[in-house]
């Protein structure tokens, strides 16, 4: 990197897909929603003593259009999916979703006829954290996951369209 | 108040028709009312000034299925008043082809209001005269009784969708 030598360091040259993949896991916004018991353990993470704030995201915003990542903690049943799908709808681009807890990722211990058998069967999941409930650490882990994920994203070249899936797929 | 005096006070105000049967278990009585009757044993409970069930701590409904008659309703009572508790169940029976009714008991306790919408929709129970008679819970476009015995526990596709279909297919 000669050129930044010879400016004396004042500057740093890096690829523009490098630097928006940084600024975009940098400072993620998450959506402050909960859907059961998974949520406590996503608002231990908040606060003080996990202090999600480490890694650029202790700004929860009850508003879909200013989040980035949809954290989907806890059950979702049948009657809160249409809501769930229309807040995703809602958030701009680029957004993702962590699957946080087995009822996201699976139905968990509900396989009954009011539990969607996983987020997933509906939104496009960029990270699972299984645990019922996962711990605070195991969410830090996943979140951590996803920044890596981000980081490895050809955010210009072939920037990724989030979109719902059909039923079922 | 102990419990056998409240049965006979009730077996003393209303014959055998109305009053079914008696039950005990460790310690606590229930007595089965005749459907038909509920309002009527239900207003005396609460207005009577020894028995005086100002408040109705809660209100389900049980599948029997496949007995006959082959729902129950149960009715669980507290007086604030005289720090007494008791029971009140009703069977209903359910006529080929109608759904199971009973008068809803909104007006005299009117915290039934939403027990009995979850009643309703879980068992398919009609409350006669019931205020306002929707879903509580369940999504509103479905049909079924999840808490019946004949209902499949995971549900179908068809009766229990994710989504809601949307007119016109797809
Ligand atoms: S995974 Fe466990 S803790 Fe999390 S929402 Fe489901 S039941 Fe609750």
């Amino acid at each position: 990197m000669a050129i930044e030598r010879h400016l004396n360091d004042t500057v740093h040259v890096t690829n523009l897909e490098w630097f928006v993949n940084w600024s975009r896991k940098s400072s993620m916004w998450p959506l402050g929603f909960g859907l059961a018991c998974c949520a406590l353990e996503m608002i231990a993470t908040f606060v003080s003593r996990y202090d999600l704030s480490r890694f650029g995201m202790e700004v929860a915003r009850p508003s879909p259009r200013h989040a980035d990542l949809m954290i989907v903690s806890g059950t979702a049943s049948k009657k809160m999916l249409p809501a769930v799908l229309r807040i995703y709808e809602q958030m701009a681009d680029p957004k993702w979703v962590i699957a946080m807890g087995a009822c996201a990722c699976s139905g968990g211990i509900y396989k009954n006829y009011a539990v969607v058998q996983g987020i997933d069967r509906y939104l496009p999941v960029d990270v699972y954290i299984p645990g019922c409930p996962p711990r605070p650490e195991a969410l830090l882990d996943g979140i951590l996951q996803l920044h890596a994920k981000v980081m490895k994203e050809q955010s210009i070249k072939n920037p990724r369209v989030p979109r719902i899936k059909a039923a079922g797929q | 108040m102990k419990q056998e005096e409240i049965v006979k006070k009730l077996s003393g105000v209303f014959g055998p028709d109305v009053i079914q049967s008696t039950t005990e278990f460790r310690g606590e009585a229930a007595v089965t009312v005749a459907a038909d009757r509920i309002l009527e044993v239900c207003r005396f409970l609460k207005d009577d000034p020894d028995l005086s069930f100002a408040f109705l701590s809660f209100v389900g409904g049980v599948d029997w299925y496949p007995q006959v008659p082959r729902f129950e309703m149960v009715y669980q009572l507290y007086s604030v008043k005289h720090r007494h508790r008791f029971r009140v169940k009703a069977r209903i029976d359910e006529k080929p082809g109608a759904d199971p009714v009973i008068d809803s008991i909104t007006e005299i306790w009117p915290t039934a209001n939403w027990h009995e919408r979850e009643t309703a929709e879980m068992f398919g129970i009609v409350f006669r005269n019931h205020p306002d008679p929707r879903k509580l819970l369940l999504p509103d476009n479905w049909k079924v009784h999840p808490l019946r015995k004949d209902f499949p526990v995971i549900g179908t596709e068809e009766d229990t969708p994710d989504l809601p279909k949307r007119a016109g297919g797809s």
